[in-house]
């Protein structure tokens, strides 16, 4: 088990890429699939390369970065409140408990129609639905966190005559965190999903829309392209939500297994 | 008297809010939102029996197809992965690319190979559903206890029963997270790849309703897919707590031992 | 017979190695009951695992009756220190306990027949369709010795079984030991950190080093067989063995500060 037989993760990791890429140039290339279905690698660079000298790609990763941002912040701000105010008050709890059980699982694509008529092709479609969706990932990580709170910190804090407010500040709000983060990036990926789903479907700008345009107009490695952007993406904010939550939580006795919903 | 707080707890707010809806929408001349009262009237007109039948049991034959096919490769190459360490290490990254790729963008290119019937909404829900219970499998697999893993070697349990009787159950409260996340991807999924190019279906259907701004039946539409979310997830949730009530047991008496 | 000749170990990280054994020997023979004992982190466990099969030396051998030991051999069964993570939660009891049987390919009567004698030998009969999670920690030991036993062994590993129990659990289950050993006339290779326990358990002890580890030294216990814990721990033999022993231990790990 000597870890040079292992192999270095890194580089095995890369080959794999790389090799993901050869097949795909190989694949269309021996007509093992239809080149109009799957171009070849070289073909979608050459597509992507294009695309990123377009001042409408700019545009349109901008829309979706924005409307990802926005509808994820609005998400987390209420997301977090709400939770804390449900999440310390037992009757409260108690009270939208199986609302929020029911809530939760309902798809956030059934909102779409809605969505059309309310904001048509606007950026306000985007953002009902990024909200929506990443609102309860956020709500559900706080009210976790919030049952989290040890009994004894708790009583701890009444004994030395806390005030609500000093409560909320030292003792819940801590504990808390770790699971805000976790919510947060949680949402953080959903947001993502559901802003390019929204733009794809309803048609709202961004990058979901100019794939929609490039599959209606058989601009077929563009399309490809513009998948390739989204990808990268989702692997650009995971990684980015991960590592800062290890970062900002160092200091945390318990970086925990996140809590599975 | 302990139940029926509980109850009457759980009840309240769900009549609270169904009442102030319907009492608020009541005499409502919002064109876009009708009186609850319409709805519900429209809910029954639209929704019967043959309705069902042509739309909705459709829709859930594909996405049961899809799920439970997405879950069978997602298993079976996730265990094969998760055993191979170097076979890991290849793969990872890509594997983190298609899990990152929002899974709806996969319609248009699924519809390239596979056209617009049955075929490509099945394999559209396989392709996007089935990376979280490929990558919770390997991580699953990943971190079976090595002591685990000597008793088994020890006692000679080795090959089938390895797999059936050791590994598999190891990383079943794993892979059970995965197939979870994968049933509202594959929820959302079947309702997309349905608006995009269907002639059936309950997204095609609710799309249709508000193209032709049928309002009422749109939003019992909306409703409808609510309460199929709803009770997919419930009834996810027994299988699992049934299938997984040794799993947790054993949290319960870990958290009692501090 | 169980035979070390030459045991040699070394785990090499990257460019660092590390000796955790350097040069063991010595010979179990069959039926009798050996206790190995050594300072903390001298290797015991890597030395285990070597007899067991579960880890190959760098150079040396382990032979059973002649045999060579290159995987677990079929007449072995071994009791882990760790037997909240050795038993499987998702079996029950009577499963834990079946699963090397199957493997072996016993038939259904006889399965059952073992498996019942064993989980009563060891004081256990009524909690067969019970979780290992739902018992104590001492109990949760007694089905791991239940199911080594039922295994039919000719040779026993124990791993510091009883270093996670409380005081007079262990002292419960040293005397259980000592039955099954005497009733079931099995080789007993029994690896401690404690000098009390090996010499009120053995019938020979073997001293190790610290690491990387040789054989300090071994003595016969002259004890009567028939041992219990009052008398035996308060026989003037007893005492001296134990500070005899005791010393050795202390040569050997003054021998490593140096």
């Amino acid at each position: 088990m000597t870890s040079a037989r292992r192999g270095n993760p890194v580089l095995l990791g890369s080959a794999g890429l790389a090799g993901l890429l050869l097949l795909l140039e190989l694949l269309p290339r021996l007509g093992l699939v239809d080149e109009r279905f799957l171009p070849p690698t070289s073909r979608i660079a050459s597509a992507l390369a294009d695309e990123v000298s377009t001042a409408v790609f700019w545009q349109s990763l901008g829309d979706t970065l924005y409307a990802w941002a926005a509808g994820l912040l609005i998400a987390v701000v209420a997301g977090v409140l709400a939770g804390l105010v449900i999440g310390s008050v037992p009757v409260l709890r108690a009270l939208t408990a199986s609302t929020v059980e029911f809530l939760r699982p309902i798809p956030s694509v059934a909102l779409i129609p809605l969505a059309v008529l309310l904001y048509g092709t606007d950026l306000g479609s985007t953002l009902l639905l990024v909200c929506y969706a990443s609102f309860w990932q956020v709500l559900v990580q706080v009210l976790y966190g919030v049952a989290d709170v040890d009994p004894v910190a708790e009583e701890t804090a009444r004994s030395f005559r806390f005030s609500a407010w000093g409560r909320v500040r030292y003792v819940l709000w801590p504990t808390a965190l770790p699971y805000v983060f976790t919510g947060f990036r949680l949402a953080a990926s959903v947001a993502l999903v559901l802003a390019i789903t929204a733009e794809l479907v309803i048609g709202s700008p961004g990058l979901g829309k100019d794939i929609a345009t490039a599959q209606a107009s058989d601009a077929v490695p563009t399309m490809y392209a513009l998948i390739v952007v989204t990808g990268a993406l989702g692997v650009i904010i995971n990684l980015l939500t991960r590592t800062g939550e290890r970062r900002l939580l160092a200091w945390h006795q318990s970086v925990r297994g996140e809590v599975a919903v | 008297m302990d139940i029926l707080k509980k109850a009457g707890l759980a009840i309240a707010l769900p009549i609270v809010l169904f009442a102030g809806w319907f009492w608020l929408s009541d005499g409502s001349e919002n064109f876009y939102s009708p009186p609850l009262r319409t709805i519900l009237t429209a809910f029954g007109d639209t929704w019967t029996l043959e309705r069902l039948r042509t739309d909705v049991a459709p829709s859930l034959l594909r996405l049961l197809a899809g799920f439970l096919l997405a879950a069978l490769i997602g298993i079976g190459l996730g265990v094969a992965i998760g055993l191979n360490r170097r076979l890991r290490a290849v793969l990872e990254p890509v594997l983190e690319f298609f899990r990152a790729i929002p899974p709806p963008v996969l319609v248009p290119v699924i519809m390239l190979f596979a056209g617009i019937g049955d075929g490509m909404k099945v394999i559209v829900i396989v392709f996007g559903c089935i990376w979280p219970i490929l990558l919770n499998t390997v991580e699953g697999v990943r971190a079976t206890d090595s002591v685990v893993l000597d008793t088994a070697r020890a006692y000679g349990v080795t090959g089938p029963a390895r797999l059936t009787r050791v590994i598999l159950p190891s990383a079943s409260p794993q892979i059970a997270a995965g197939l979870r996340q994968a049933l509202s991807i594959a929820i959302i999924l079947m309702v997309i790849s349905e608006m995009f190019a269907s002639s059936n279906g309950l997204g095609f259907t609710i799309v249709q309703f508000q193209r032709s701004f049928a309002i009422p039946e749109m939003w019992s539409g909306i409703i409808l897919l609510g309460l199929l979310g709803f009770a997919l997830s419930l009834l996810f949730r027994l299988a699992e707590r049934w299938a997984l009530r040794w799993y947790e047991g054993l949290r319960a008496a870990q958290r009692r031992a501090g | 017979m169980l035979e070390v000749k030459g045991l040699r170990k070394v785990y090499s990280s990257g460019s660092r190695e590390v000796e955790a054994l350097r040069d063991l020997t010595f010979t179990v023979d069959n039926g009798d009951l050996v206790c190995l004992v050594g300072p903390s982190g001298c290797g015991k466990t890597t030395l285990l695992r070597c007899i067991s099969g579960l880890l190959t030396p760098t150079s040396g051998s382990v032979r059973v009756n002649g045999d060579a030991v290159t995987g677990p051999p079929p007449g072995m069964a071994v009791v882990f220190q760790e037997y909240g993570r050795s038993l499987f939660p998702w079996m029950s009891v009577r499963d834990n306990v079946e699963l090397p049987l199957k493997q072996k390919k016993v038939d259904r009567a006889r399965r059952r027949e073992l498996v019942d004698t064993a989980l009563d030998a060891v004081g256990l009969s009524g909690t067969a369709s019970a979780y290992p999670w739902q018992l104590s920690g001492g109990m949760q030991q007694r089905v791991a010795i239940a199911r080594a036993v039922a295994y039919e062994p000719e040779t026993l590993l124990m791993d510091e079984p009883f270093a996670a129990v409380d005081a007079q659990t262990r002292a419960d289950l040293e005397d259980l030991v000592r039955s099954l050993w005497q009733r079931l006339k099995v080789t007993v290779l029994f690896v401690t950190h404690d000098i009390d326990e090996a010499v009120y358990l053995g019938r020979r002890v073997v001293m190790l080093s610290s690491s990387p580890t040789v054989v300090q030294d071994e003595l016969v216990v002259d004890l009567p067989a028939e041992r219990d814990q009052l008398n035996t721990r308060a026989d003037p033999r007893f005492v001296e063995l134990r500070t005899r022993v005791y010393e050795q231990i202390q040569k050997a790990k003054k021998a490593a500060v140096r």
